[in-house]
């Protein structure tokens, strides 16, 4: 599964490569060696830790703090009730369940199309020789630089324009969120995809070819089977930043109902601050759980670089 | 980062000229059935926006749809098929959208300004009408049907007239007279008097069009007993394309920028959509200088190149400091260092404002023994906590992949450096990060291109604050380009559309320049080394 081509990169050395390459270090060290050589550095480590780890232990304490504010959060786990988590999903005037499902399907559903989407495109920037070909996938590369956001009052507009007619296909639409969202389907992970591509051997192909199989069983039948893992990484990766979206989703929903968690949390918290710090916090921890989980599976293949700016 | 495509072999050359085949048994069946799925829905997105009169829309999509049966069901063209689905997409959400906000970025799109002139006019019209005065009353009775309400008049003819907001006066012919006042019509109910009580507000503010057009007059009810003629104090005047107030004789002229305008000044609300040429450009360069805009413009490029340098600094020393292999529990130091830029941008923007609250967060209280840091509320130490914070989780991601790129140089050119007597500091300075700033180049020019657009950071962190409330713009001292566009537009009270289209086309305009710029400069890099 780890066997993603990088065009720039060679990334992952394995610790037992390492240790073969390396020259064994010498048996016994008196302290102070010790310490020039490996231990400030897990001074500094433990120091890093400490100020990565910090903020995300806080999040957690004060969501399992008996008050609920932001005063009252600065001693960490000095008390460890559920309250938090009970009022967050017992108000009405908040649906946070009904906010992190509509995270779930819109992420997961635009997750699913632009896998599919960009698997087709991939296919067929690796398999076929056409004109532009290789204008397309600079242009893939290079629209990296734009964010679909910076056109964000196009998008208003359009919407507002397309929901006139067709209401699914407009503002307030889970469904017009995500067709945006299909907009940015092919881009950085399409040439992902496609160097992916590239190393299933071309044999396969030809075989099938001979035997009398078409472009489309090919394409279904060989080539995704074998791609399966880049198709799940990239998966992933479309899930993470959907998720994380504020802008654009906090723009396209403005009805509390049917917004996404982003941007309910944020409408929670952007004018009572304090007053709502735990049940926010509580919300944060839902939120961020399944985020981070996916993105511990794919950190191996988000520093392959191509995902600059995509994963986040 | 260069695209090589692999050299034509003479077998893929072989392949690419083959032939499709001919599509067969289930592959057609399957096929017919998408197609007719697509074309179903295509056709139901062309009926819908030709119901509602969207006629460049449904063209676009007509034409969408033949372009589209014609790539499927024609032989060969083969990549297009493949290509098309998520081209479509790219086309509208990503290419259009860019080639509208450059065309709304000429206009004056916007509050008071989202309409065209006709529909502009009709409302000046309808919005300053007034009781004719001496003109007949009618009696009228309120009816209602499907939720909409209705005036059942019995003109001074004694004929029985109805119409509501929507369709103008005509006769009703079926309706029925209590006491020579025309009292209901079958199909609609007509308001008992605790009903009109309750929608007392709705049907004093129903004005019922006496014909097609605005200037044939109203019928108005006050009491929802007798209605009166109401015209507009404006009559405006097609061949002059003027507009005149009745009362005063004032003369109201299009003064190009969507709105009618008087000799002195006064402008009629609403204004219409009009192109307006470069203003928004102008107003958004013009005070460079001497306002909040041109700061916002340095600030974007000193917060996007301090975050990314910063990171880049930090993540290389974190990837040092760890990359040796007789530390132990490195997988450990590695998993929990990456956990901020795990959790997801927006989260820890808010989480952060928490912590650093000037009044209650955590590092004033806790850490810092009750101090009183204005971390967000002081302009200069905001701008250097936005940054400190963006470096909390772009170092992670830099010390990901100096992590490997450390990895990757050859351990031979190691060893001959030490063997001639290199310094560890000389190791690093002509070996390692030389040959480091190639593999990451073009992440630090993605980097600083997704920092200049680091909305989430900024918005949620500071929401662009502290205030300038001299800022012509609305621009606070942390506010970059994105976070501008996005006030602009959205935030209640500005909605100037076509001023934040232009900050995005700058923006544009910046990332493309500089993308360009450094990808030419990581290209003469390679050759270099």
């Amino acid at each position: 599964m780890a066997n993603i081509s990088v065009p720039s990169l060679t990334i992952g050395a394995t610790p037992a490569t390492l240790a073969a390459v390396t020259p064994r270090p010498p048996r016994r060290r008196t302290p102070w060696e010790w310490f020039a050589t490996t231990g400030w550095r897990h001074l500094v480590g433990v120091a890093v830790c400490v100020v990565s780890v910090f903020p995300l232990l806080y999040v957690i304490s004060t969501s399992l703090s008996a008050n609920g504010t932001l005063t009252g959060s600065n001693q960490l786990f000095a008390s460890i009730t559920f309250e938090n988590y009970v009022n967050l999903v017992s108000d009405p005037g908040r649906p946070f369940v009904r906010w992190w499902l509509n995270t779930l399907f819109v992420a997961g559903t635009t997750a699913v199309l632009s896998v599919f989407l960009c698997a087709l495109a991939a296919y067929a920037f690796s398999r076929l020789r056409f004109s532009g070909r290789r204008a397309g996938l600079a242009t893939i590369v290079i629209s990296q630089m734009f964010p679909q956001f910076l056109g964000i009052v196009a998008i208003y507009l359009l919407l507002s324009t397309l929901g006139d007619a067709v209401p699914a296909l407009g503002l307030n639409s889970l469904v017009g969120l995500i067709v945006v969202y299909l907009g940015g389907a092919l881009g950085v992970n399409t040439f992902l995809m496609y160097g992916y591509f590239n190393t299933i051997p071309r044999e396969l192909d030809e075989a099938a070819k001979i035997d009398g199989a078409g472009h489309a069983r090919i394409f279904f039948t060989i080539i995704l089977p074998l791609v399966g893992p880049i198709l799940v990484v990239v998966g992933m990766l479309i899930y993470i930043a959907t998720a994380g979206d504020f802008i654009i989703a906090s723009v396209v929903l403005s009805d509390t109902q049917i917004q996404t968690a982003p941007v309910g949390l944020y409408g929670m918290i952007s004018l009572f601050r304090n007053d709502n710090w735990g049940v926010f916090c509580a919300g944060a921890v839902l939120t961020a759980l399944p985020v981070m989980i996916l993105f511990l599976f794919t950190q191996k293949y988000i520093v392959t670089g191509l995902f600059a700016g995509s994963g986040k | 980062m260069t695209i090589t495509a692999p050299q034509p072999t003479r077998r893929s050359r072989r392949s690419s000229n083959m032939q499709e085949a001919a599509p067969s048994g289930l592959v057609l069946v399957v096929k017919i059935l998408l197609m007719a799925m697509v074309d179903g829905f295509g056709l139901f997105l062309l009926m819908a926006f030709i119901a509602n009169a969207q006629i460049i829309v449904a063209v676009t999509v007509g034409v969408g749809l033949i372009a589209v049966n014609i790539v499927y069901f024609r032989r060969g063209g083969l990549a297009a098929k493949y290509i098309i689905p998520g081209l479509i997409f790219l086309v509208v959400f990503q290419i259009f959208v860019i080639a509208y906000t450059i065309y709304v970025s000429f206009t004056n799109f916007g509050f008071g300004h989202n309409i065209d002139k006709s529909s502009a006019v009709e409302q000046i019209l309808s919005n300053s009408i007034d009781r004719v005065p001496g003109s007949d009353s009618y009696p009228v009775a309120v009816l209602t049907a499907d939720g909409q309400l209705f005036l059942l008049a019995t003109a001074p003819d004694g004929s029985a007239k109805l119409g509501s907001a929507d369709s103008s006066l005509a006769p009703a012919p079926d309706a029925v007279f209590v006491g020579g006042k025309a009292q209901s019509v079958a199909g609609y109910t007509t308001l008992t008097l605790a009903e009109l009580f309750q929608q007392q507000e709705a049907v004093t503010s129903l004005a019922v069009p006496l014909g097609d057009s605005v200037s044939d007059g109203f019928l108005k009810t006050a009491d929802a007993r007798n209605a009166y003629i109401y015209e507009s104090t404006f009559i405006y005047s097609v061949p002059d394309d003027t507009m005149t107030d009745t009362a005063t004789g004032a003369i109201y002229r299009d003064n190009g920028e969507g709105n009618f305008e008087s000799a002195d000044g006064l402008i009629l609300q609403p204004g219409w959509k009009a192109m307006v040429g470069v203003e928004n450009y102008a107003t958004a360069m013009a005070s460079t200088g001497q306002s909040e805009i041109f700061g916002v413009f340095v600030w974007t490029f000193v917060f996007a190149f301090m975050s990314m340098l910063l990171s880049f600094v930090a993540g290389t020393f974190f990837a040092l400091v760890f990359n040796d292999p007789r530390l132990r529990g490195r997988r450990g130091y590695r998993v929990v260092m990456i956990l901020p830029y795990a959790f997801p941008v927006f989260l820890s923007g808010l989480v952060w404002s928490g912590l650093l609250n000037q009044q209650y967060g955590f590092i004033n209280q806790v850490l810092l023994g009750g101090a009183d840091v204005p971390w967000l509320q002081d302009a200069m130490l905001a701008r250097v906590t936005v940054i400190l914070v963006s470096v909390w989780f772009g170092a992670p991601y830099f010390f990901l992949v100096c992590t490997g790129a450390l990895q990757a140089i050859p351990d031979d050119i190691q060893q001959a450096a030490r063997l001639d007597g290199a310094s560890p500091w000389q190791l690093f300075r002509h070996i390692k990060l030389p040959l480091l700033l190639v593999s990451v180049s073009p992440l630090l020019i993605a980097a600083f291109a997704f920092s200049f657009n680091d909305f989430g950071t900024i918005f949620m962190l500071s929401g662009g604050g502290p205030s300038n409330p001299t800022s012509p713009i609305g621009a606070g001292a942390t506010d970059i380009l994105i976070t501008v566009v996005y006030k602009l537009a959205f935030l209640p009270g500005q909605k100037d559309y076509g001023l934040a289209s232009a900050f995005a086309v700058v923006i544009f305009i910046v990332v493309s320049a500089i993308s360009l710029a450094l990808f030419r400069k990581t290209k003469s890099l390679e050759e270099v080394y």
